[in-house]
């Protein structure tokens, strides 16, 4: 009864189709956008920012692209974090050797590099599937850390091979350096990730996307059906990784504004995004966006309680903290394999019967 | 979703606005006891939080002014570094030491804007001792550079003054912190005439059979290291296992510590590295450490690791931070300091033997004069070396210098070139 | 002989000695996958976590003794004793076998016919939970491993090849670690005795009647989940011996976990489902990486085993997509 279709009629094609069918659904989400968009801004502070909103924001553009080669593609890859370095690293190389181009041009150009970066890594996947190939993904993510670290070139023959991320502007106003307001760096985030998760929503409901499950699904029979698996799988390969390599980007000029390739994009990374989207639901664009709640925020939630709140020693804290995360995930792979997502699917469905059992 | 999300950081907004106002010194600890690093980090943190324990118990303070620390989980990881530092940063952090590299390129810029100053105590960005260009950020006692330096020093000392034709191996954790010495050590190598070979282990490094097979077929005279974590214990047992000459085996201050040469047994005796304070708890302050918090209940940690390497350079680093405040009390003429006046304090800390002797830690480390232009005070070393039957370190050196003509030049190379990256005007220093 | 063509055998041999401690992780992989079809991602903490407990166990350390000093204020650390390897070593199965049992009864029951990447998932999961359980259990400081494995190079073997190469060449002789020689031996008794027991017991034969199909051998009335707490304990075994042996290497700590990734390599070389596969596959591995290192690393710079396993691995893939020796791919539509 809270949440019902009966009455929402819809009298054209473009109505039939809209992103989202149902009227209060439509109202909610764009609810939701106003108060990120329109109020957060407003109140967000230092801490709330690096700690909370903007990494949480970048896992979501990265779970994105790793969503639409694993949950929609179907490829299981373990190489995200070599391709986040790609981004990361592109980006730093536009940023010092143009510092006229905007920012927004250099995470879009470095998601275009890992685009190209992520095909070629992508190329043993039509011939290698399931597990195997997720090791063989592992190839691409220790080859890319080793590579950055190796060539100096990349971070502009620094002593040590940090890359720090030089202070840009947008329309004047610093969204990459330690002076950039928190309010600046969020919305910046927010807005790449909106237009982005906007873009993967209708391709995955595309003629592309529609090739990409069928992938998933049965790669043989997809074949049979006439979708080329060079095409469909390279594709996914490349958007996947444009997606990750922006993601990259953002992770390191924004959120972190200095990173070391060897720490900062390392196989946890790749851990991490595969967690994402598996904890958040495999094929869903929304799931990419709970997952990446729930990895992100849970544990800084669950250190503020058990530290701040308890007083717990640290130490004692942080085992707790991974051994809860641990178990919950586990918990969750129980109760819900298909994710977060399915359980709001679920959820909606419950509300629209309620408080009847029918 | 989006709403669901901001109830969670309401409520952490809640949460952080709840925690105690404090009115105190506060100095947050950025500790790691927890993941790989963690047998490094534990005596560490229990040193430094120990060292203000005892000042408040014995002492009521710093000058009467309590001393509150904040300890906070990194687990050597970058982001939960970022979150520590923004979650404390808030409550009147005096001052940071950020204990891990990634986390110091970290927060360089964004404490330089926040306004808050760092003590990265012998790691993070070596030519952040050019405190023209970097005010807020200091590296005394010593740099990677100086170390490296040092080391070689040593080795001339040993080979009666000439590297002519000998050749020396560096065997490196390859990242940032790994690859620091190799510039200096290039340098050297021209200057004294050695020969130089690189060996980068892969993190975590606990496989180095090819390295070790290398190492033994070429001989290199001496073999320096920069290792941290897993890969000290495994090059120490390798090295053991070749039966390299553990006296030619010199290991920079990080990997140094009991847990590195434990594992190896006897093998490992008489491996040397390079110290910049003194080693075990023959020291009164230790006493009173035992007396005032061991004993009394308040330790960080179980009280085991007292008088461990890295133990008493927690203590160190603590000290350091508290004769900088008290630097910055006297000269703003107030207890109630303020990072920038904390800042002030640490360039104008003055740490001679007359005062380590009154601290109760007589001839502990190198003599300090910090100057507004250079942040990386003496960069002086000692050498240590291991005893594997009675289990302790000893210094064999007195604290040497650096080949400053060497370092400095580098130094003021690479922070130029920071400076012209991120566009900073260095500051002037008066003199 | 030339020196140079000695080098290259000894390179050739310790890249051996180095594929045997992969497989010894590999094969507890191999031998759940086969099994249950679960990639155990924990395997490695397992591991550390056999480990952990070995060395808690003979120290006569008090589990949980930061966490209970923490509750109750209390300053215990030790029980006092000095438990003899062996018997440690017992205890430590015992706790394995709990946790084998543990798991299956937890975990496993509720998640039979997932999809492998839930599984895999919930393995990490796993992961986790336990590399913070072992922690708060014994303790994050590094521990010395010492069951009395001999370390070390051989002396006599440097003695024998010596003679090898002509007098004045200076040749000093060939380097073998000890520990690696008794690893090797400790290997192939392990195999020895997986393939023994899988060929010749009734829990073999329903072992591998599971491995071949689940379904037809819960309908000749084989306890799928027995199969499971005996497979899952075995691979506890596993891990233990792969604790064991480098934790003598390293010292036992957080690190010996990420020994895992070193398995990979390995397991999708030989094939997942294949023990045999796992140990040939280290082998092609230790050697491969360790004459990459020593004949290719100079030339780029050194540092490249990382990687260089997994492109090994993944040239042999493109070849035989299912690993040397994997089942072979059926595919129907």
């Amino acid at each position: 009864m809270l949440y019902r279709e009966a009455g929402d009629f819809k009298t054209s094609y473009a109505a039939d189709l809209q992103t989202f069918p149902i009227k209060l659904e439509r109202y909610l989400f764009w609810a939701a956008m106003a108060v990120a968009f329109l109020v957060v801004p407003f109140f967000i502070t230092d801490y709330v920012e690096k700690s909370l909103l903007v990494p949480l924001l970048v896992w979501a553009m990265i779970a994105l692209g790793l969503n639409i080669l694993t949950g929609y593609c179907g490829q299981v890859s373990l190489g995200t974090g070599g391709f986040m370095a790609v981004g990361a690293f592109a980006c730093y190389k536009f940023m010092t050797a143009f510092p006229d181009l905007n920012i927004i041009f250099c995470i879009l150009l470095s998601g275009l590099v890992t685009a190209g970066v992520g095909v070629l890594f992508g190329l043993p996947s039509l011939r290698i599937k399931g597990f195997y190939l997720a090791v063989a993904t592992l190839a691409a993510q220790f080859f890319l850390v080793w590579f950055f670290n190796k060539f100096a070139w990349f971070y502009n023959y620094s002593a040590s091979g940090q890359i720090s991320a030089p202070e840009r502007t947008i329309f004047g106003i610093a969204v990459t350096g330690p002076n950039a307001a928190p309010w600046a760096t969020y919305l910046t985030c927010l807005t790449l990730v909106f237009v982005f998760a906007w873009v993967a929503k209708n391709l995955t409901r595309g003629r592309v996307g529609r090739s990409w499950m069928a992938m998933r699904d049965m790669d043989i029979a997809a074949e049979i059906m006439g979708v080329s698996p060079f095409r469909a799988k390279l594709s996914a390969f490349a958007v996947s990784s444009f997606y990750i390599g922006m993601g990259g980007a953002m992770f390191f000029s924004i959120y972190l504004g200095a990173a070391e390739v060897t720490e900062a994009f390392n196989i946890d990374k790749s851990f991490t995004a595969l967690f994402i989207v598996i904890i958040g639901g495999l094929g869903s664009i929304l799931g990419s966006f709970l997952g990446a709640a729930f990895i992100i925020l849970f544990p800084v939630g669950l250190k503020i309680l058990m530290v701040n709140q308890l007083g717990w020693p640290t130490d004692l804290a942080a085992h707790f903290q991974i051994m809860i995360v641990g178990g919950l995930i586990i918990f969750f792979l129980i109760v819900e394999p298909h994710g977060l997502a399915q359980l709001w699917r679920l959820a909606k469905e419950k509300l629209r019967l309620w408080p009847f059992p029918y | 979703m989006r709403l669901k999300l901001l109830v969670a950081s309401a409520a952490a907004a809640v949460v952080m606005s709840t925690a105690p106002a404090l009115a105190d010194l506060v100095f947050p600890s950025l500790s790691y006891r927890t993941g790989p690093y963690a047998p490094n980090g534990i005596p560490f943190a229990d040193g430094y939080a120990d060292y203000f324990t005892l000042i408040n118990e014995r002492d009521g303070g710093i000058e009467g002014q309590k001393i509150t620390l904040l300890e906070c989980e990194t687990g050597y990881n970058t982001e939960k570094g970022v979150e520590c530092y923004e979650s404390t940063k808030g409550q009147g952090a005096l001052l940071y030491q950020p204990l891990s590299t990634g986390i110091t390129y970290q927060l360089i810029p964004k404490a330089t804007a926040d306004g808050i100053p760092v003590h990265s105590m012998g790691y993070g960005r070596t030519s952040a001792a050019n405190g023209k260009v970097f005010p807020w950020i200091f590296n005394y006692p010593g740099t990677y550079w100086d170390a490296a330096s040092i080391i070689v020093k040593h080795i001339l000392d040993e080979e009666g003054g000439d590297l002519n034709g000998k050749k020396i191996a560096l065997v490196y954790h390859n990242s940032a912190y790994g690859k620091e010495p190799i510039r200096t050590l290039e340098e050297l190598a021209a200057k004294h005439g050695y020969e130089l070979s690189l060996y980068p282990v892969d993190h975590p490094g606990q496989e180095q059979k090819a390295t070790w097979l290398q190492i033994r077929r070429d001989q290199p005279n001496y073999v320096l290291m920069w290792g941290w974590g897993v890969m000290n214990q495994v090059a120490i047992q390798e090295a053991a296992n070749i039966r390299y000459p553990m006296d030619h085996f010199i290991g920079v201050w990080w990997s140094a510590s009991e847990n590195d040469v434990l594992p190896a047994g006897d093998g490992a005796d008489g491996y040397k590295a390079i110290a910049f304070h003194g080693v075990g708890s023959d020291f009164p302050l230790f006493d009173d450490i035992q007396k005032y918090v061991i004993d009394a209940g308040k330790a960080a940690g179980d009280g085991s690791h007292l008088g461990e390497v890295l133990y008493n350079r927690g203590v160190y680093a603590a000290m350091l931070a508290v004769e900088a405040a008290r630097t910055a009390m006297k000269l703003h003429d107030t207890t109630d300091i303020t990072p920038a006046m904390m800042r002030d304090g640490m360039e104008a800390l003055v740490l001679d033997n007359a005062r380590m002797a009154e601290l109760g830690i007589p001839d502990f480390g190198p003599e300090i004069n910090v100057t507004c232009s250079n942040h990386g005070g003496p960069g002086l070393g000692a050498i240590s070396q291991w005893d594997a039957s009675s289990k302790t370190w000893s210094l064999v050196t007195d604290f040497m210098g650096a080949d400053r003509e060497v370092v400095d030049p580098l130094i003021m190379e690479d922070s130029a070139a920071y400076a012209q990256e991120a566009g900073i005007e260095p500051v002037a220093c008066g003199s | 002989m030339n020196p140079e063509f000695l080098y290259f055998i000894e390179t050739v041999l310790n890249g051996l000695m180095a594929g045997v401690m992969y497989s010894l992780v590999a094969l507890g992989f191999a031998l759940i996958f086969k099994a249950s079809g679960i990639f155990n991602f924990a395997q490695g903490v397992m591991a550390l976590f056999a480990a952990l407990t070995l060395v808690g166990l003979q120290t006569g350390q008090v589990p949980f003794a930061h966490l209970i000093n923490a509750i109750f204020g209390t300053q215990i650390h030790h029980f006092g004793w000095e438990l003899p390897a062996i018997i440690a070593i017992v205890g430590t199965l015992g706790v394995m076998v709990a946790f084998a049992y543990l798991f299956e009864g937890l975990v496993l029951k509720h998640l039979v016919n997932q999809e492998p990447i839930i599984l895999f998932m919930a393995t990490i999961g796993l992961a986790y939970f336990l590399e913070g359980f072992g922690d708060l259990m014994w303790g994050a400081n590094i521990k010395a491993m010492d069951v009395g494995i001999p370390s070390g190079g051989s002396f006599w073997w440097e003695d024998v090849t010596r003679t090898w190469a002509p007098e004045d060449s200076g040749y000093f002789g060939m380097y073998i670690d000890k520990l690696d020689v008794v690893a090797a031996i400790v290997a192939l008794v392990l195999v020895s005795a997986l393939v023994a027991f899988s060929q010749y017991t009734k829990f073999g034969r329903a072992l591998r009647a599971v491995a071949d199909d689940h379904q037809a051998a819960l309908s000749v009335g084989i306890s799928l989940r027995t199969i499971w707490v005996v497979v899952w304990s075995i691979a506890g075994f596993v891990a233990l011996v792969a604790g064991i042996m480098w934790g003598a290497k390293s010292g036992v700590q957080f690190s010996l976990s990420l020994i895992a990734l070193k398995a990979l390599p390995v397991l999708i070389l030989g094939g997942f489902t294949s023990i045999p596969g796992a140990i040939v596959g280290g082998l092609i591995i230790g050697v491969g990486e360790k004459l990459a290192e020593l004949y290719i690393g100079p030339l780029v710079g050194g540092a490249i085993e990382n990687w260089f396993a997994y492109v090994v691995a993944l040239v042999f893939l493109l070849f035989r997509p299912q690993g040397l020796f994997g089942e072979r791919i059926i595919e129907r539509v």
